[in-house]
């Protein structure tokens, strides 16, 4: 599994549009999750409250961040867990595999988790002989297609059925070649049998976490397809990889991301497990892992900290800002090369990997303001993107062509006479019936559509010379 | 000075915006029609540019305060300014504060134009008759940043002969974008394709929005598809323009 890398966006997201089955699941993935979402949230008056409050917790959280971290450890152990720091990608992976190591594991079984494709998890270990499973449906058929999440709640939202179909066929070839593959229950209970077998195989399990509860030490997440829970209850170490800003303080907090992130996400009530785990098992449990790890990773994210970025740690992963958004409604979550996609991607992947690698992702917005308008813990990503191309132009790392054009055009539109007779020659030269069908500078616009023709005259011109109606 | 129903007039400056300006000054005409006959006296200030709004979404925020700080200087003293379109609208009531840390109050005295004449002005129309049937368009800025929605269907409501069609998916973005159009061309490209086809699936015979850039956008593709559906800015047919300037 690998992604093409920010850098590559442009020929990325060229192959995306050229891409037809890709195009005909974006067309009908586009509809779902936008009108549940809308409807989930009319059906709780109390929505749009509750995303301001879910705002100032998490807002409140930040700016005590060290505070609650420390706490959460603390509660954390006095249950019986443990808290790996990791600074670093590397460090969270060698945290991992020294649990492997130390317990003698050769298989993990995964739930989901974006920070684990972050860290490049998989890879990782199956390098030193540990062999990680996903156990999620749609990270599952990625495993086995090979290929990374194209979205970070609907990870396989860009393969067909067809698709499936074909990935179980070849992937699951001891099984009768002649049965039934056609629908998406087929396919389920399929996937069911095969991963039973894994999680009660696998030495330890791995998810990630919606949120860190502070004062009981406690990693919840939300899921739909119980595999998660199964993960983290069957094998005997449960290790939980989560950036440092999941943590909220109490579970009263909790109680509002429950009610407001399924319906930002998928438009659910409530998801289908909402799962708490404290600690491994205790004297008279009657299930349970023997271990319990919370490997907590910074990468980048303290860097966000106190900055004019700070707002985008909010985020809590619901991807609601991608399901609106219209540019990725067209080249879909490959195309912006790393982990994260969408407006949420491109505000974060900057911020992890840096503006000169990632500075695409910033740009490639209209900044139409959907994402904001649907984004529960409102962050005002328009307004982070256009930070990133500030930080990018007084970079020098935007194109020289574009620098001059818009510093040409601003010493322009700062002398008002020089702009009268610069808008008025340009009214005169685009002047004609027809509009124009090629214009030379302009072929980002005419190649694909007309420039529409001018009416001849400036408006200025014609004001000035007395011209009313 | 006094009007014809004995109020004192309010004076109103128009800002035409750089694309009415360069390429349809029939938009800049159209406002001051109906901003007088909203009873109002118009002035167009002759030290007005562009709002600068290339430079702030390019992330060149020195050369975007350079010209915010000068359109401000140009529409000093006037209490209402009045802008055809909600995106230059949106940049100027909303981020020059943004910009220059202070902009002494200019925003507030800022409205897009359809939300002018409707919440402020109270304006009910020009009689003018249009036989038509009509797809609208909600520009982004003027939408989400402006709350421009109901204003400009009310007016519409009221030209005779014209039917509004509810355009499929109105709310979203035709690919304009500013710079974004010719940086990314085939993710625009594919996003106004969206758009055109929302268009035609309606069976309309004419597209309305209040903002420029994506009008030209829209009609520039529609135009290159071959589709003869005609592309106009609200304030044309609102005042009455519709039969004597044609089409972008």
């Amino acid at each position: 599994m690998s992604f093409a890398g920010p850098a590559n966006f442009r020929a990325s997201a060229a192959r995306a549009l050229a891409d037809e089955p890709l195009q005909r699941e974006l067309a009908k993935f586009s509809r779902g999750f936008q009108v549940k979402r809308v409807e989930a949230a009319s059906r709780l008056p109390e929505f749009e409250a509750l995303r301001d409050r879910a705002r100032d917790i998490k807002d409140h959280c930040l700016a005590h961040l060290d505070f609650y971290l420390e706490r959460f450890e603390e509660n954390c152990r006095a249950a019986g867990g443990e808290v790996h720091w990791c600074v670093t990608a590397e460090d969270a992976r060698q945290a991992i595999l020294d649990i492997c190591r130390r317990l003698g594991a050769r298989t993990m079984a995964k739930g989901k988790s974006m920070v684990s494709e972050e860290i490049g998890l998989n890879e990782f270990l199956a390098e030193e002989g540990v062999h990680a499973v996903e156990t999620d449906l749609g990270e599952y058929i990625l495993q086995l297609r090979g290929e990374p999440p194209s979205h970070i709640v609907a990870p396989a939202i860009h393969v067909a059925t067809e698709q499936w179909t074909e990935a179980f066929r070849t992937a699951h070839a001891d099984r009768p070649a002649d049965r039934s593959l056609s629908d998406g229950s087929e396919i389920m209970a399929e996937a069911r049998a095969v991963l039973r077998e894994q999680f009660l195989g696998a030495d330890v399990g791995l998810t990630g976490a919606n949120f860190l509860v502070a004062e009981t030490g406690s990693s919840v997440i939300f899921t739909n397809e119980g595999n998660g829970d199964l993960s983290q209850t069957l094998p005997r170490a449960h290790i939980v990889i989560a950036g440092i800003e999941k943590v909220i303080p109490t579970l009263e907090d909790l109680s509002v991301f429950m009610r407001v992130l399924p319906r930002s996400a998928t438009g659910q009530e409530l998801t289908v497990y909402t799962t708490l785990s404290t600690g491994p098992r205790r004297a008279g449990d009657l299930d349970g892992p023997e271990e319990y790890h919370v490997v907590l990773l910074d990468n980048g994210r303290a860097d966000m900290l106190g900055g004019q970025f700070q707002d985008m740690l909010r985020c809590i992963r619901c991807a609601a800002c991608m399901n609106a958004c219209p540019v990725y409604k067209q080249i879909g979550g490959h195309a912006y090369g790393w982990v994260y996609p969408g407006p949420m991607g491109a505000v974060l992947t900057p911020g992890l990997r840096g503006v000169a690698e990632a500075g695409h992702l910033p740009n490639a917005s209209t900044f139409c303001g959907k994402c904001e308008e649907v984004c529960p813990v409102r962050i005002p990503l328009p307004r982070l993107m256009r930070h990133w191309r500030e930080r990018e132009f007084s970079r020098r790392l935007s194109p020289a062509k574009f620098r001059y054009g818009l510093g040409l055009w601003a010493f322009v539109a700062v002398r008002p006479a020089l702009y009268r007779l610069v808008a008025g020659m340009g009214a005169r030269l685009l002047g004609r019936r027809r509009p124009w069908r090629r214009l030379p500078f302009a072929g980002g616009w005419t190649d694909t559509r007309d420039f529409p023709a001018s009416e001849g005259r400036s408006f200025m011109s014609l004001w000035q010379a007395g011209r009313r109606r | 000075m006094a009007s014809e129903t004995g109020k004192t007039p309010r004076t109103v400056a128009l800002f035409a915006t750089c694309l009415a300006d360069l390429v349809r000054p029939s938009v800049a005409f159209a406002s001051v029609r109906l901003l007088e006959a909203a009873g109002c006296r118009v002035e167009a200030p002759a030290a007005q540019t562009c709002c600068g709004q290339p430079a702030y979404n390019s992330g060149d925020r020195k050369h975007a305060a350079r010209i915010a700080r000068r359109t401000v200087r140009a529409f000093r003293g006037y209490e209402w300014i009045v802008v055809p379109s909600g995106s230059c609208a949106g940049m100027m009531r909303g981020h020059y504060a943004d910009l220059l840390e202070d902009d002494g109050g200019f925003g507030e005295r800022v409205w897009e134009l359809t939300s002018f004449l409707v919440d402020v002005c109270g304006f009910e129309g020009i009689e003018t008759r249009w036989p038509m049937t009509a797809a609208y368009h909600d520009s982004c800025a003027g939408l989400r940043e402006l709350g421009v929605r109901d204003q400009p269907r009310a007016l519409l409501a009221r030209v005779e002969g014209l039917e509004l069609t509810e355009l499929p998916d109105a709310d979203v973005c035709c690919g304009f974008g500013g710079a974004f159009c010719v940086k990314y061309p085939d993710i625009s490209t594919a996003m106004v394709r969206d758009k055109t086809a929302a268009v035609k699936s309606t069976g309309a015979g004419a597209l309305l929005a209040g903002d420029l850039g994506c009008l030209m956008n829209m009609a520039g593709r529609l135009s290159r598809e071959g589709n003869k559906v005609e592309v106009r800015h609200v304030a044309e047919v609102l005042a009455g323009m519709a039969d004597e300037t044609p089409p972008l």
